[in-house]
């Protein structure tokens, strides 16, 4: 037990940099992601056109070959970030924000339609009806959806140890090199610190779809 | 909502007027977005034909690569489909059983494959289990993770079309005598299939996808091998070819993906014209869009359940 008291420093430093890119990007994602959806329901074809390509592409692109491009592709027109965690936000943002999109549009989907026709029954546009009538209730039946993405961007931080982040998967590979006696408790804790997120969450997600379901 | 028109009034001439030159300044925008991206692009040299002419060209010896490649990666792929597909299923028929000594276990296994992160699991059975005497090649440990993985996913996946057959059937069966595995095998298991095809092949396209983690420990699929690649043109060449290479790999995995996400939405489409299943109610919202099965989209949701959201890695 004594080798993880000394390696915890290094441990506890990996879970913040795994915690904050998954909040960072989760905050992108979601704001990111429901304009995307806004657009596609938006008036302006060329909007919803947009909006399609865009989550197409990325729901089917390897979150692996976003990284990479971002990583070494944009060098290329000249454009780098400014450090390798800030490559790994962006990249889990722009990939995560199709899945967040997704979910969202469903939601708006679930929303009765008497809603809308009521919004612009008493005259809202549709930038009013949709931002105080309609989104709201879709983001109150969508908590299950994202919060299954949320999860699933949680896990997925773990690829950006590929691509020299410090986060808890680079700090398994390199103490599984150091310590190949260990190898097990390693494993164990990086496990372990990874459980600490997503099982909290999903009680926490759980929580608050009971809390705020619709009842119709 | 299934029509999202109920949004918006049918727009006048003024606002089509205005929308149409929106719709244009926007599109002007873009296209000057992507002529400056194209313009630093030629500026760095990287348009011209010559680089790209050798992903074509045989004699290099790149397009065969690249060819066995797509063929390792999708040979993991299948591999891992096949074995996750058979072990969930028999997980799913596990957490169905009526016996708490099997439940309990296989309710353990499966939630504690979904809590972790596939790289992980990849990583545990490239570094790990070596030690304890199973080697693995990268093939196998990227083969073995995915399947780990996703046979968890895929369990719940079918545990929850198992239990959104109507009740009524299986009482029936019951009523006409069947045993259990009688009620399973006739009665709830070829319903079931027809429902989750849609959320299986959307998380097939996962696998598929996720396979691309091969890169990290060192599989030769897609993207290791134009790194590979890279590598040893660079060396006669210099940093030529690099940005070709890279495209090449990315733009194959989104023909591969695009193809089977059309597999899935063509057998949702078909599956929703069926009689035979048009009458369940097949989603949370009254109405959604069709080709939303891949991710966590209404599709998965509703199948699975509110608690049970489609999963995506």
């Amino acid at each position: 037990m004594s080798f993880l008291a000394d390696n915890f420093p290094l441990l506890r430093d990996a879970f913040l940099t795994t915690l904050s890119l998954a909040v960072l990007s989760g905050l992108v994602a979601l704001v990111l992601g429901t304009v995307l959806a806004a657009m596609r329901v938006s008036p302006i074809a060329a909007l919803r056109g947009l909006a399609t390509f865009y989550v197409e592409t990325f729901r089917n692109t390897p979150l692996t070959v976003v990284f990479f491009f971002l990583a070494f592709g944009i060098v290329y027109i000249d454009l780098q970030f400014p450090s390798r965690f800030i490559t790994a936000v962006a990249a889990l943002s722009l990939y995560t924000a199709a899945f967040v999109s997704e979910a969202v549009r469903s939601g708006i989907n679930a929303v009765p339609p008497g809603q809308a026709e009521a919004a612009r029954a008493i005259g809202l546009d549709f930038r009013q009806s949709l931002s105080t009538i309609v989104l709201p209730q879709a983001f109150r039946t969508v908590v299950p959806p994202l919060g299954s993405v949320w999860i699933a961007l949680a896990k997925n931080t773990s690829i950006a140890a590929g691509f020299a982040v410090t986060d808890l998967t680079a700090v398994l590979q390199r103490l599984a090199n150091a310590n190949a006696d260990e190898l097990a408790l390693v494993f164990l804790a990086v496990v372990a610190a990874y459980l600490l997120i997503t099982l909290p969450s999903a009680w926490v997600i759980g929580v608050l779809e009971r809390r705020l379901a619709i009842v119709r | 909502m299934s029509d999202s028109r109920v949004l918006f009034d049918l727009p006048g001439p003024r606002a089509r007027r205005r929308q149409r030159l929106g719709s244009l300044l926007g599109a002007l925008l873009v296209l000057v977005l992507i002529g400056l991206a194209l313009w630093r692009l030629g500026s760095n040299g990287q348009l011209e034909p010559e680089r790209w002419a050798i992903l074509f060209d045989p004699s290099t010896n790149v397009p065969q690569r690249l060819l066995e490649a797509l063929g390792n990666t999708l040979e993991v792929a299948a591999v891992g489909m096949v074995a996750a597909t058979a072990l969930g299923a028999l997980l799913a028929v596990g957490r169905l059983s009526d016996h708490a000594w099997v439940r309990v276990p296989v309710v353990t296994v499966i939630e504690f494959f979904r809590a972790v992160p596939l790289l992980v699991l990849i990583l545990f059975c490239f570094l790990f289990l070596p030690q304890v005497g199973v080697t693995l090649s990268a093939f196998g440990a990227l083969a073995l993770g995915l399947t780990l993985y996703n046979m968890a996913v895929l369990a719940e996946i079918f545990r929850a079309g198992i239990q959104s057959i109507d009740r009524g059937q299986s009482e029936a069966a019951y009523g006409l005598g069947l045993r259990k595995w009688q009620v399973m095998t006739f009665i709830l298991v070829p319903q079931a299939v027809r429902r989750m095809l849609p959320v299986l092949i959307a998380q097939l396209v996962v696998l598929l996808k996720d396979s691309s983690l091969g890169f990290i420990v060192g599989y030769m699929e897609l993207l290791r091998t134009s790194r590979s690649l890279v590598e040893t043109l660079n060396f006669s060449f210099g940093p030529r070819y690099t940005f070709q290479l890279y495209v090449a790999a990315g733009l194959i995995y989104i023909i591969v993906n695009v193809l089977l996400s059309q597999l899935a939405k063509f057998v949702e489409s078909r599956s929703r014209r069926s009689p035979k299943t048009t009458a369940a109610p097949t989603d949370l919202a009254t109405g959604a869009a069709p080709g939303t099965a891949t991710g966590p989209g209404p599709a998965g949701a509703a199948l699975l359940g509110p608690g049970r959201p489609g999963e995506e890695s």
